[in-house]
C-alpha cells in the first residue's frame, strides 16, 4: 500500500478552545488508483490533503507512506518527501511568479534531481503549452496556469499526486478538458491520485469516491 | 462621511501596526539623521571656534600690552566703558610637578562668537564655578591636574598641554590678581569709538593672523560638512519616499473599496493628505528628539557643549532651538509631502476597479523603467557638463545633486542587468530561482538600495575628503611652519632690536615682511622673505620651474599662492606686476590652504627696496626651542610669551582638531549606514507580506522554511554588495566634486585627493553588516512563518 492513513485527528484553535476538524480519519490509496474527496465547505478536505502530502502535520494518528510514518518526520524530512514523492496541484497560486513556464515545470523535478528534458517536452506538447513555454505565469489564463501546474506535478514523476479543486476556477468545458488530460497523464505514470472536489462530475471520473462528514470519512 | 472614512483609513493601521510602525520609524529616522548631522555639524563648528580662541590667533584682532607680560584689569574696564567690545584673556604657564601647562583664562560672557567650553557648562554647580572654579583640558592634561582643588572637565577640543578656565580662576592659579594678558577684539564694534591710544595708551592692537589661521580652512571644512548634511537629507528623502510609497500601495484595496462605496475621490485624497501631515508631524517630532539623543550618544564628550547649544545661556542659543525644531519638522513634512504627492497622484489616476492587490512586481520592462533610465542618463550627463564647465558655487551644488540623484536612479537598472546576467549564467535549480526571485524583489527594494547607495557613497566621499584634508593640511603645516618658533605680534619698533639680538645669539632668523596690496587686480599680500636653504628644503610647490628659489633669492622672480594665480588667470611663465611697474616672471605656485587672499613672495632685499619703511612683522627662528625664546625675549625685551609661538604646539593642536573630526565623521558613517539599513529592514518587512504567494509554491515543492530564510538573507547581502561596488566610484566622484570643484569655487584653492583603500574596505564591510542585520529579522520571521499561513495562499477563499 502506498498510502495508509490511520485514525488521524486534527483540530484548530478556535475562539473557545480547539475546534476538531478531523476526528479519526482512516484511508488507504495505492499506486495506480484514483480517489475523490468530497464534503461541505469547511469540512476539512484541504486539511486532510495537506496532512497526507506532508504539507501539514496531524495531531495524532499514523500516515504511512510506503510503510514509513510521515508523522515521525522532521521539517527537513517532510520537505524531502514533498520534493521527490508528492506532486500537488492547487486551485491557484501554484506557480513561481519569477520563473517562466518551462522553468516552472522543470523546477521541482530539478529539485528532486530527476530532470528528464524529453519528459518535460512531452508534457508541454501534450498539454498544448508549446506557444507559452517562455511566458511568465501572470501572462497566462487560468486554464493555462492549471495546465502548467499539472505538468509541473507530473514532471517529478511522483508516486502520489494531490489535487485540491484543480479545476475550480475554470469554466466547464476547459475544466473537463484539463481533467481529462490530467487523468490520462497520471494513468501513464501509474501514480496514485487524490482529488479534492465539490463537483460530482469530477468525482465520478475517479475509481473511488469518499465523503468527509463530521471529521470522518464515509 | 468624513468620520466613517477616517475610521476606515485608521482601521488599516490598527490591523497592521507593523506598517504604521515602519512608516513612523522611517520618517522619524530620516528626520533624526538630518537633525543629528546638523547637531554634529554645529558642534564641530563650536569646537573649532573654541579652539581658535584657545590658540589666541583666530579670526579676531587682539589688544596686547606694548611691553611686559600684562596690564591692569582696570584698563579693560575703561575700554568696556568706552564702548570697546573686547573680551579679557589671562594667559600664563603653570608649574606642575611634571612640567608646565599653559593656562588660558577666558570670560565666557564676552568671548566673541566662540562657544568656548567654558560657556557650555550649565550643569556645573554655579557656586563651585565661582569659588573654586572649573578647569577644562584634554584627557592627558586633565590627568595631570588631579591635585588642584578645581573641578576638572575633560574636553577634547582643548589643545594639548593647555588648561582653559574662567579669567578669575586663571588669575588665582597664576597668582596674578587684577592683571590681564590680552584682549580679544570682537569683529563688530560700535561706531565712533575713542581710539585705543586715547583710552589705553599702553596697549596696541594686533591684526588677526592670516598665515596660520585655522579659520578659513575650517570654513571650507564646514562647507563640505554642509554638503554631507544635504546628502544625508537625500538619503532621508529616499527612505521617506520608499515608506510612503509602500504605505499607499498597501492601501490600494482600501481606497478602491471606499470609492466603490461612493466616497468622492477629492474627499478621500484630502483625508489621506491630512492623515499624512498629522503622521509626519508626529514622526518629525520623534525624529528631532532622536537626532538629539543620537548626536549626544555618539559624541559623549561634547554633550556639555551641545547642551550649551540648546540651553539659553549662550548668545545665539535661544535662536538655535526653534530653528532646530523647525528644520527637523520641515524635513519630515517636506519629505512626506514630496513622497506623498506622487503616491496621491497615482491613486488619483487609478481606475476605480484597478487591482486591489499591491502591484508586487512587473517583470515586463515598463514605460516607468525607461523613463527612469532616461532621467538618470540626462542627470548624469548634466553632471558631467557642469563638471567640465566652470559655472560657480551654486552650479557645483547642482552638479552634486545631479550626480547623486542620477546615480540613484540608475542603480536599479544596473543591478537589474547584473541580476539578469546572473540568472542567465546560473547552473543549479535553486540558484536559477534565486536570481529570478531577486530580480522580482528588486522594484520593492530599489528605494532602500538607493538609500544605501547614497549613504555609502556619502561616507566614501566624506571620508576621502576628511582624510585628504588631513594629509594635505599636515603637509602644509610641515612646509609652512618649518621654523621651531615664531615671534610675532610685538611692537614694530622693537623688531629690529629683537632680530639683531636673535642673530647675535647664533640663531637662524627668517624675517617675513608683508604689505597688503592688489596684485593683478586681486587683493593680496606681498611678502618679502629671506630666502635660504631652509625654504628650498621645506616648501613644496603645486607647480614650479627649475631653480625657482634661486631666482626668487636673486630678486629676479616671484612665486605666488594658488588663490592669486587662479583668480588672476596666471600660471608659470606669466609675468606678475608687483608694483612700481616692476614685472617679474612667475616661477612657482604653492598651495596656501586656508588663506582667503592672494599672496606672492619675493626676496627680502627686493621687498625692502620697494617698501623701505616696512619692518618685519614676524620672524621664524630656527634652532631655538620656543620655551627658551620666551624666557630670553621676555627678559630682554619684555615680549609677552604669547608672542612666541611654538610650532610643535600648533601642529599638535591641528592634529587634535582632525582627530576630533574623525570621531565626528565615523559617527556620521555609522549613523547613515544604520539608517539605510533600517530602510532595507522596512522594505523587507513590507515585502514579506506580498512575498508569501511567491514563496508558498517553492515551499510546497520541498524547500524548508529555513532554507528559504537563508536564501533571503543571502539575497540581501548580494544586493548590498552590488550596491556597495557601485557606491565606491560614486563616492570617489563625490569626493572629487567636493575637493576639486566645490572647494575651488568657494575658496579658490583645490585640495589634492588621496585614496584610502582600507577605509573603503571597512565601509564596504559596514555596508554589508548593515544590510545583513536588516535582513536578519525578516529572515527569522520567514523561518517561523506558520505553515497554515503558507497553505492559506492556496486556500480557495482568495
Ligand atoms: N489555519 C487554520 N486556523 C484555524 N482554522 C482553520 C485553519 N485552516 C483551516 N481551518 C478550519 O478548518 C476547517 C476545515 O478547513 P479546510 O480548508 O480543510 O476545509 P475544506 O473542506 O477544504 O473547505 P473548502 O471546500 O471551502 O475548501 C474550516 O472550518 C476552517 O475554518
Ligand atoms: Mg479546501
Amino acid at each position: 500500500m502506498l498510502l495508509d492513513v490511520r485514525n488521524v485527528t486534527k483540530s484548530f484553535a478556535g475562539a473557545d478552545g480547539p475546534v476538531p476538524v478531523l476526528a479519526g480519519v482512516d484511508m488507504a490509496l495505492d499506486l495506480g488508483q484514483t480517489l475523490s474527496l468530497q464534503g461541505e465547505s469547511g469540512s476539512g478536505k484541504s486539511t486532510l490533503m495537506h496532512i497526507v502530502g506532508a504539507l501539514d502535520t496531524a495531531d495524532s494518528g499514523e500516515i504511512l507512506f510506503d510503510g514509513r510514518d510521515i508523522a515521525a518526520l522532521d521539517e527537513a524530512g517532510r520537505a524531502a518527501l514533498r520534493r521527490s514523492e508528492v506532486g500537488v496541484i492547487f486551485q491557484q497560486f501554484n506557480l513561481i511568479p519569477s520563473l517562466d513556464v518551462t522553468e516552472n515545470i522543470r523546477f521541482q523535478a530539478r529539485l528532486a534531481g530527476r530532470e528528464d528534458p524529453a519528459g518535460v517536452a512531452h508534457l508541454i506538447e501534450v498539454l498544448g503549452l508549446g506557444p507559452h513555454a517562455r511566458k511568465y505565469p501572470e501572462q497566462l489564463s487560468g486554464g493555462q496556469q492549471q495546465r502548467v501546474a499539472i505538468a509541473r506535478a507530473l514532471a517529478v514523476r511522483p508516486r502520489l499526486i494531490l489535487a485540491d479543486e484543480p479545476t475550480g476556477n475554470l469554466d466547464e468545458a476547459t475544466a473537463a478538458e484539463v481533467l481529462a488530460q490530467m487523468l490520462a497523464l497520471v494513468a501513464d505514470t501509474g501514480a496514485a491520485l487524490m482529488v479534492v472536489t465539490h463537483s460530482p462530475a469530477v468525482a465520478a471520473r475517479m475509481d473511488r469516491q469518499l465523503h468527509l462528514r463530521a471529521g470522518r470519512l464515509a | 462621511m468624513t468620520r466613517a472614512c477616517l475610521q476606515a483609513l485608521w482601521s488599516h493601521w490598527r490591523r497592521n501596526p507593523l506598517q504604521l510602525f515602519t512608516f513612523l520609524a522611517g520618517l522619524a529616522l530620516a528626520t533624526a539623521l538630518w537633525s543629528g548631522v546638523q547637531a554634529i555639524n554645529a558642534e564641530a563648528r563650536a569646537s573649532y571656534d573654541a579652539a581658535a580662541t584657545t590658540l589666541g590667533e583666530g579670526r579676531f584682532d587682539q589688544v596686547l600690552p606694548k611691553a611686559g607680560e600684562g596690564f591692569a584689569q582696570e584698563v579693560y574696564v575703561d575700554l568696556r566703558r568706552a564702548g570697546w567690545q573686547v573680551s579679557p584673556v589671562v594667559e600664563g604657564r603653570l608649574r606642575l610637578d611634571d612640567g608646565a601647562v599653559r593656562v588660558i583664562g577666558l570670560d565666557p560672557l564676552t568671548t566673541p562668537g566662540a562657544l568656548s567650553p567654558v560657556a557650555g557648562t550649565r550643569d556645573i554647580d554655579l557656586s563651585g564655578f565661582l569659588t573654586v572654579g572649573v578647569l577644562f583640558a584634554d584627557v592627558a592634561t586633565a590627568a595631570r591636574l588631579a591635585d588642584l582643588p578645581q573641578e576638572v572637565v575633560v574636553d577634547a577640543s582643548v589643545a594639548p598641554d593647555t588648561v582653559l578656565t574662567d579669567v578669575g580662576v586663571a588669575q588665582r592659579l597664576l597668582e596674578r590678581p587684577g592683571t590681564l594678558s590680552r584682549l580679544i577684539v570682537a569683529p563688530e564694534q560700535p561706531m565712533g569709538l575713542l581710539p585705543l591710544a586715547d583710552v589705553a595708551p599702553g596697549l596696541m592692537r594686533v591684526a588677526a593672523q592670516g598665515s596660520s589661521d585655522v579659520g578659513q580652512l575650517t570654513d571650507s571644512f564646514h562647507l563640505n560638512l554642509t554638503a554631507f548634511g544635504l546628502l544625508s537629507f537625500a538619503v532621508g528623502i529616499f527612505i521617506v519616499h520608499g515608506t510612503i510609497g509602500l504605505v499607499f500601495e498597501q492601501r490600494r484595496g482600501m481606497v478602491r473599496t471606499l470609492r466603490t462605496l461612493g466616497v468622492p475621490l477629492r474627499r478621500l485624497m484630502g483625508l489621506m493628505a491630512a492623515e499624512l501631515l498629522a503622521l509626519s508631524l508626529v514622526a518629525g517630532m520623534i525624529g528631532v528628539v532622536l537626532g538629539y539623543i543620537v548626536a549626544a550618544l555618539l559624541l559623549p564628550d561634547v554633550a556639555a557643549t551641545l547642551e550649551g547649544l540648546y540651553g539659553a545661556q549662550v548668545a545665539g542659543g535661544l535662536q538655535l532651538r526653534p530653528v532646530w525644531w523647525l528644520s527637523g519638522l520641515g524635513i519630515a513634512v517636506l519629505g512626506a509631502g514630496l513622497a506623498g504627492a506622487g503616491a496621491l497622484w497615482r491613486i488619483a489616476r487609478m481606475p476605480i476597479l484597478a487591482s486591489a492587490r499591491p502591484r508586487a512586481w512587473a517583470m515586463v520592462a515598463g514605460r516607468g523603467r525607461q523613463v527612469q533610465g532616461a532621467v538618470a542618463v540626462v542627470l548624469l550627463a548634466l553632471a558631467a557638463v557642469i563638471g567640465a564647465l566652470d559655472l560657480g558655487l551654486l552650479a557645483s551644488f547642482v552638479l552634486l545633486g545631479c550626480l547623486m540623484i542620477g546615480a540613484a536612479l540608475a542603480l536599479p537598472l544596473i543591478v537589474g542587468a547584473v541580476l539578469a546576467l546572473g540568472q542567465a549564467r546560473a547552473r543549479g535549480v535553486i540558484s536559477g530561482w534565486f536570481w529570478a526571485d531577486t530580480r522580482q524583489q528588486l522594484p520593492g527594494l530599489s528605494l532602500a538600495l538607493m538609500a544605501l547607495l547614497l549613504a555609502m557613497a556619502a561616507n566614501v566621499g566624506v571620508s576621502t575628503m576628511v582624510s585628504s584634508f588631513r594629509l594635505t593640511f599636515v603637509d602644509f603645516l610641515d612646509q609652512r611652519l618649518f621654523a621651531d618658533a615664531y615671534v610675532r605680534g610685538i611692537d614694530r619698533d622693537q623688531m629690529p632690536g629683537v632680530e639683531a639680538y636673535l642673530i647675535a645669539q647664533g640663531y637662524d632668523v627668517l624675517p617675513l615682511l608683508s604689505v597688503d596690496t592688489r596684485l593683478a587686480g586681486v587683493p593680496s599680500e606681498l611678502m618679502g622673505a629671506r630666502v635660504g636653504p631652509a625654504y628650498a628644503r621645506n616648501w613644496s610647490f603645486v607647480d614650479a620651474g627649475p631653480d625657482a628659489w634661486a631666482q626668487v633669492a636673486a630678486g629676479e622672480a616671484v612665486i605666488a599662492n594658488e588663490q592669486l594665480v587662479r583668480r588672476a588667470g596666471l600660471w608659470l611663465g606669466d609675468a606678475l606686476d608687483i608694483g612700481d611697474g616692476l614685472r617679474l616672471p612667475l616661477v612657482g605656485v604653492y598651495g596656501d590652504y586656508g588663506n582667503p587672499v592672494g599672496q606672492a613672495i619675493v626676496a627680502e632685499t627686493l621687498f625692502t627696496s620697494l617698501f623701505p619703511e616696512e619692518a618685519p612683522r614676524q620672524f621664524g627662528v630656527l634652532g631655538a626651542p620656543a620655551e627658551d625664546l620666551r624666557a630670553d625675549l621676555g627678559a630682554e625685551f619684555g615680549v609677552p610669551s604669547s608672542s612666541v609661538v611654538d610650532q610643535a604646539a600648533v601642529k599638535a593642536f591641528s592634529l587634535g582638531i582632525f582627530e576630533r573630526t574623525f570621531t565626528v565623521t565615523a559617527a556620521l558613517n555609522v549613523l547613515t549606514l544604520a539608517v539605510a539599513g533600517f530602510a532595507i529592514l522596512m522594505s523587507l518587512l513590507t515585502l514579506s507580506a506580498i512575498r508569501l504567494p511567491q514563496l508558498a509554491p517553492v515551499w510546497a515543492m520541498g524547500l524548508t522554511r529555513g532554507t528559504l530564510a537563508r536564501i533571503d538573507l543571502l539575497r540581501a547581502l548580494v544586493l548590498a554588495a552590488l550596491t556597495a561596488v557601485l557606491a565606491l566610484p560614486l563616492g570617489l566622484a563625490l569626493a572629487w566634486v567636493l575637493l576639486a570643484v566645490v572647494n575651488v569655487q568657494a575658496f579658490g584653492w583645490r585640495l589634492p585627493m588621496y585614496l584610502f583603500p582600507l577605509d573603503y574596505a571597512r565601509l564596504g564591510v559596514l555596508t554589508l553588516a548593515a544590510a545583513g542585520l536588516a535582513a536578519l529579522w525578516p529572515a527569522f520571521r520567514m523561518a517561523r512563518t506558520p505553515v497554515s499561513q503558507l497553505l492559506g495562499v492556496f486556500a480557495n477563499e482568495r
